[in-house]
C-alpha cells in the first residue's frame, strides 16, 4: 500500500463560490476536511481609518459600502451611533421610514443570500426567480434615494428627504413594446407606498414559488441536512448573532430584545430553528422573509396615515431646508458650517448596534468632541462567523466546504472592511 | 434599563475590588476599567456569575489613545475595549484594560469566550498589541509581509508603500508611497459651549 499523505488545497481567492475575495486553505485527508485556514483581508480598505479622517457626514457613504447586500441597516447604526452621542431625537415619521427600509434590506439581502447559496449547491433557477423580485425593491431603493444600491439615505437625525408621491415609471424605448411597457408600469401608476403594498401582496407567493423548489427538495436536503451544525452554547461562545445564532435556537433578536426605530410597536415572530444545521438556517431566512413582509405592509399602513417631518430641525446636525436658505442668513451659516466644518460631537463614547440581514452589525465610536470621530469600530456580524469556518467545516467533506461557507452569508465588504 | 446597569456596576464593585479601576455609566452604557492583574479572573466571573452572565462577546477593539483630545490625554497610550453581551439579562458591558506604551501586553481571552479569537489577531495587526496566551496571532486584514500597525495615530493615511507591476523585472516590486496626504477638512476642536458653533449670536 503507497502511504497517503494529508495535502494541502488553495480555494480562492478567485473562486465563484468564495463570495468575493477569501482565500481558504484546506488541509485534506483525502476528501475530508482536518484543517481550514481562512485568510482574509484581501478587500481591506481601513474604513475605520478613513472615517477618522472625515466629518461624520462624510463617513455615511462609506457604510454601504461595508455589507454591500444590506447596505441601509449599515447606515441604521451608523446614525444611531451619531444620534446617540449628539443626544438627538428622531421624528417619529423617519424612525418607521426606517424600520420600512431595513426590513426591505433584510428582504433584499436574504433573496440574494437564498439564489447565491442555491447556486452554490447545485441548483441554478432559484437565483433567478430571487432576482426577479430583488429588482422590484432595487427599484424602491432608486426611487427614494437616486441610488440602486449605496443609497446614503438615511442621516445623522432622520432620513434625507421624504418618501416620493409618484413612482417612478419605465420610459418607451425600442427594445420594448407599448403593451409591454403597460404591464411594467402597471403596479406603479400611485405612490412609491402603493408600489410597495402590490409587492407585499405579492411577495408570499414568490416565497412560496422558492419553498416548492428547495424546501422539500432531496438533493437539498442532501446537500443541507447535518451539515455544518452549531448547538446553542457553542453558537453563543463563537459569537454568532442573527440568523446563525437563532438556527441555534437561541430567541435573540435584537428587533425584539433591544428595539430600536419602530420595532417596539409592530407585530411580528422571531423564527428560531432547531438543530443549527444549515437546513435550518435556510428555514430560519426563508420565514424571516415572511415575517419582514408583514412588518413591511404594517409600516406602508402607519405611513399612509401619518404625515410628519422626516429630519430633525436641529440645524446644527441636519441642514436647514432649501427654501429657508434663501431668506435666512442664519440658515444659510448653518448650512455652510455644516458641509464645510461638519458638526462637532460631544466627547464621549457609544455602541449601538442593529439587527442587520446577517447578524448583529454594531459601531463603537469614541468622540473627543472633534468635528471627525477619534476611533471608529465596525463589529461586522461576518466576522466571527467566519472565523468560526475551521469549527464547522472539520470532519466534513470538501463539497460540504461551499455549503458551510455560503450558508454563513458572507460578504467581504463588512469582514475586511 | 438604568437602574438595572446602576445595580450591576454596585455588584462589579463589591465583587471586583482592587481589579476594578473605574465604572462610568454615560448616555445609558456602563463601561468599566479593570487592572491588567487578575483581569483573566474577573473575565471568568463576568461570564459565569448567575447576576452577570456576560456569554457573548460582541467585540474587541483596539485603541490608540495618544492624539485623544489634541495632546490632553494623560493615561497610557494603548488600550482594549472589549463590548460584553448577556443574553440572560439583555444588557451590555464594556469593559478597558490599559497596555503599556513601548510593548503593549494584554492576557488573551480566547479560553473564557472563543469569538475573540480574530478579535484579537484583528488588534494585533491594526495596533500591535500583544495577547498573552492566544494560540496563533498571526497578522488579519493587512498584506502578508506588511510593516507597520495601520491603525496607530502616528501611521500615515497614506500609507508607506504603493506595489506595482515592474515589467523589466517580471514581477510585483513595492516602492515608497509617493501619495501626498491632503486634508480638505481639517479636525477642529473647540473647548467652550459644548464644542458647538452658534449661529444665533
Amino acid at each position: 500500500m503507497p502511504e497517503i499523505n494529508n495535502f494541502t488545497m488553495n480555494f480562492g481567492p478567485q473562486h465563484p463560490s468564495a463570495h468575493g475575495v477569501l482565500r481558504l486553505v484546506l488541509e485534506l485527508d483525502g476528501e475530508v476536511i482536518e484543517r481550514a485556514d481562512p485568510h482574509i483581508g484581501l478587500l481591506h480598505r481601513a474604513t475605520e481609518k478613513l472615517a477618522e479622517n472625515k466629518t461624520y457626514l462624510q463617513s455615511l457613504p462609506y457604510m454601504d459600502r461595508l455589507d454591500y447586500v444590506s447596505m441601509m441597516c449599515n447606515e441604521h447604526a451608523y446614525c444611531l451611533a451619531v444620534e446617540k452621542l449628539l443626544g438627538v431625537a428622531v421624528p417619529v415619521r423617519a424612525q418607521y421610514i426606517r424600520t420600512l427600509f431595513d426590513e426591505i434590506t433584510r428582504v433584499l439581502n436574504h433573496l440574494l443570500w437564498l439564489g447565491a447559496y442555491a447556486l452554490d449547491v447545485g441548483a441554478m433557477s432559484v437565483f433567478l426567480y430571487c432576482f426577479r423580485e430583488r429588482e422590484d425593491l432595487m427599484d424602491v431603493y432608486e426611487a427614494v434615494s437616486g441610488a440602486r444600491m449605496h443609497a446614503a439615505y438615511y442621516r445623522p437625525g432622520g432620513v434625507y428627504r421624504d418618501l416620493p408621491a409618484q413612482m417612478p415609471l419605465y420610459q418607451p424605448s425600442p427594445y420594448r413594446n407599448a403593451k409591454r411597457l403597460e404591464e411594467l408600469n402597471d403596479n406603479r401608476q400611485g405612490s412609491m407606498l402603493d408600489f410597495i403594498e402590490d409587492f407585499t401582496r405579492r411577495f408570499p407567493t414568490y416565497v412560496d414559488e422558492y419553498e416548492t423548489l428547495l424546501t422539500d427538495n432531496r438533493i437539498w436536503k442532501q446537500r443541507t441536512v447535518g451539515i455544518g451544525v452549531v448547538g446553542p452554547e457553542r453558537a453563543i461562545q463563537l459569537g454568532f448573532t442573527g440568523p446563525m445564532l437563532r438556527a441555534s435556537g437561541v430567541a435573540w433578536d435584537l428587533r425584539r430584545t433591544q428595539p430600536y426605530a419602530a420595532y417596539a410597536d409592530l407585530d411580528f415572530e422571531i423564527p428560531v430553528g432547531k438543530t443549527g444545521d444549515c437546513y435550518d438556517r435556510y428555514l430560519v431566512r426563508v420565514a424571516e422573509m415572511r415575517q419582514s413582509n408583514q412588518i413591511i405592509a404594517q409600516c406602508v399602513d402607519w405611513l399612509r396615515k401619518n404625515p410628519g417631518p422626516v429630519i430633525t430641525d436641529d440645524f446644527k446636525v441636519a441642514a436647514p431646508p432649501r427654501e429657508e436658505m434663501k431668506t435666512s442668513m442664519e440658515a444659510l451659516i448653518h448650512h455652510f458650517k455644516l458641509f464645510s466644518e461638519g458638526m462637532t460631537v460631544p466627547a464621549g463614547e457609544v455602541y449601538t448596534a442593529v439587527e442587520a440581514p446577517k447578524g448583529e452589525f454594531g459601531i463603537y465610536m469614541i468622540s473627543d468632541g472633534a468635528n471627525k470621530p477619534y476611533r471608529m469600530k465596525i463589529r461586522a456580524p461576518g466576522f466571527p462567523h467566519l472565523a468560526a469556518m475551521d469549527e464547522m467545516a472539520r470532519g466534513h467533506m470538501i463539497a460540504d466546504v461551499v455549503a458551510i461557507l455560503s450558508t454563513m452569508d458572507i460578504v467581504f465588504g463588512e469582514i475586511d472592511r | 434599563m438604568t437602574d438595572a446597569l446602576e445595580n450591576l456596576r454596585r455588584n462589579l464593585g463589591e465583587e471586583l475590588g482592587e481589579t476594578l479601576r473605574n465604572a462610568r455609566l454615560d448616555r445609558g452604557e456602563l463601561t468599566v476599567e479593570l487592572s491588567r492583574e487578575d483581569f483573566l479572573t474577573a473575565c471568568h466571573w463576568l461570564r459565569d456569575d448567575v447576576n452577570c452572565a456576560f456569554d457573548l462577546l460582541v467585540d474587541i477593539c483596539g485603541v490608540d489613545y495618544v492624539d485623544y483630545g489634541d495632546g490632553l490625554w494623560e493615561g497610557p497610550r494603548f488600550a482594549v475595549v472589549y463590548h460584553l453581551l448577556s443574553l440572560k439579562h439583555r444588557q451590555r458591558l464594556r469593559v478597558r484594560i490599559f497596555a503599556d506604551d513601548d510593548l503593549p501586553i494584554v492576557p488573551s481571552v480566547v479560553d473564557i469566550w472563543a469569538a475573540a479569537n480574530w478579535f484579537e489577531r484583528e488588534a494585533f495587526d491594526l495596533y500591535g498589541i500583544l495577547f498573552e496566551g492566544h494560540p496563533d496571532l498571526r497578522r488579519i486584514l493587512t498584506d502578508y509581509g506588511f510593516v507597520g500597525h495601520p491603525f496607530r495615530k502616528d501611521f500615515p493615511l497614506v500609507g508607506t508603500v504603493e506595489m506595482r507591476y515592474d515589467a523589466d523585472q517580471g514581477r510585483v516590486v513595492y516602492e515608497p508611497t509617493r501619495t501626498e496626504e491632503r486634508v480638505v477638512v481639517p479636525r477642529i476642536l473647540r473647548e467652550e459651549g459644548e464644542g458647538r458653533y452658534n449661529a444665533r449670536n
